[in-house]
């Protein structure tokens, strides 16, 4: 079982699935900053009292799975998703969708994920692959974050799709079910759509911890943790923040560059030039998320470490939450007139 | 940030593959660029791995001193909390917190601990022994 099918490597996992997968049923403008757009894709939270790894539960990103059903419901584009309790149902399922020549989406966890490196198997859950054929004992995988496509035994594949812990995949299998046309005005509706419900998680959201409050939030709360948690654990902390913010499928400044490049591909069907401006505000966000990144490693590499050191580390947030507050007023204020 | 400012520097997901970055062009347009890493974010990550190592570390030493089970081990030795542990075995947590203090370890049985094996990838022998032997 092998079809035709065209891997494209894109920054983030889930982007890259959705995108790849609508080229399949003949879907091919939606690039991985459209999808990450449409899906509303950026976000930020800082959830206390929880940890992860030990270290502070911060997330640039929207929660795993909405982008790819965001972006298919706002191009009308029904969903075929299944969770499994067994592991034999799974695999079966699998090889029917793969028989009928239907590549499908798989939430797996990267643990035991053979083919990535050793430094970068966490529990995380949450990872997306494409299954897109099989060959003799092999599936055949394209995972988006890669340049190329790979493979895996099918006792490989079982283990990572039935992962244990936080987000387990169960299973869990996703495709768009039948071909669809998209039409350019659709995809203006959706974006308009993406954006306006962007701006709600941004700006508009309650309590402290979300949206640009929590990056304020966690700018002052960063100026306490070296008092609170003493130098060490207060470097690992932020060595987590910057993991969070740049690790593979960011695009780079915890996503804000994926965000700005679709606010760019939004101009191209919106027209507004309001959408360039903000581009670039979003541009120098990502760019300012980096300088505080290289703040963080002078911290946790010991280079640096006062307490004045983690003020300006703080406060480098602060002024982040300026920035991204005014570039969503700024899109919160566009006429849409579709 | 500018195309020619992405990054080259060495780091571990290199071994797998580059990985894209968003980045401006000359004209102010957005275009993807492979990076080989980045060594702000690689020391981040050296760093979590360094307190791993120190986990793992302290937990062979409190199983040796008599103070924990070899699951505390394990445990640390593959990244677990105990919720994970929980979800792999079946086991409920405060049983897990039990199986953690030698007395009780002791006195599992060896369809406990081959529950403890697969969820750690190892076997009977090298759960009771912490003597492991994998690449």
């Amino acid at each position: 079982m092998k079809h035709e099918f065209k891997h494209l490597q894109a920054a983030h996992c889930e982007n890259g699935v959705t995108s790849n997968l609508l080229r399949t049923i003949g879907v091919d403008k939606i690039t991985e900053p459209l999808a990450f757009g449409i899906g509303s894709g950026l976000f930020f939270v800082y959830v206390p009292f929880l940890k992860i790894n030990k270290g502070p539960a911060i997330a640039f990103r929207t929660m795993p799975g909405l982008i790819f059903k965001r972006t298919c419901n706002a191009l009308n584009i029904p969903v075929i998703r299944k969770k499994f309790s067994s592991k034999e149902s799974a695999e079966k399922y699998l090889q029917q969708c793969l028989q009928s020549g239907q590549p499908v989406g798989c939430q797996v966890g990267v643990y035991y994920l053979s083919y990535f490196p050793k430094e970068y198997r966490f529990h995380f859950n949450a990872h997306n692959i494409i299954v897109y054929g099989k060959e003799d004992d092999r599936y055949l995988i394209s995972d988006p974050v890669m340049e190329e496509v790979t493979s895996l035994s099918s006792y490989e594949l079982e283990r990572v799709r039935f992962a244990k812990g936080a987000l387990a995949p169960r299973g869990q299998v996703y495709y768009p079910k039948e071909n669809k046309i998209v039409t350019d005005q659709q995809i203006r509706k959706a974006i308009e759509t993406g954006i306006k419900r962007n701006v709600n998680h941004m700006i508009r959201i309650p309590g402290n911890v979300a949206g640009v409050k929590g990056i304020t939030y966690t700018g002052k709360k960063i100026k306490k943790w070296r008092d609170k948690l003493g130098q060490q654990t207060a470097g690992l902390y932020l060595a987590q923040l910057v993991r969070m913010q740049e690790e593979i499928g960011t695009g780079g400044g915890g996503f804000r560059y994926i965000y700005a490049a679709f606010l760019q591909q939004a101009h191209a069907y919106i027209g507004n030039d309001a959408l360039l401006e903000t581009s670039k505000k979003f541009t120098q966000a990502g760019d300012m998320w980096r300088n505080a990144a290289v703040q963080a490693a002078g911290i946790y590499k010991g280079r640096i470490g006062s307490q004045a050191d983690f003020d300006v580390m703080g406060d480098y947030l602060i002024e982040i939450a300026e920035v991204e507050k005014n570039a969503f007023q700024g899109l919160s204020k566009i006429k849409w007139n579709s | 940030m500018k195309k020619e400012d992405i990054p080259q520097d060495d780091g571990a997901l290199n071994k797998l593959t580059k990985e894209i970055v968003y980045a401006v062009d000359n004209s102010g347009k957005y275009v993807t660029g492979l990076s080989t890493g980045w060594k702000v974010k690689a020391t981040a990550l050296d760093l979590a791995w360094e307190d791993i190592e120190q986990r793992i570390e302290h937990a062979r030493q409190k199983v040796i001193s008599n103070e924990a089970s070899p699951v505390l081990f394990f445990m640390e030795l593959r990244l677990m909390d105990i919720g994970i542990v929980a979800a792999y075995t079946g086991f409920w947590k405060w049983t897990i917190r039990q199986h953690l203090k030698p007395a009780s370890f002791k006195k599992l049985s060896q369809k406990k601990l081959q529950q403890y094996a697969e969820a750690f990838n190892i076997t009977v022998e090298e759960l009771k022994t912490m003597n492991l032997h994998e690449a």
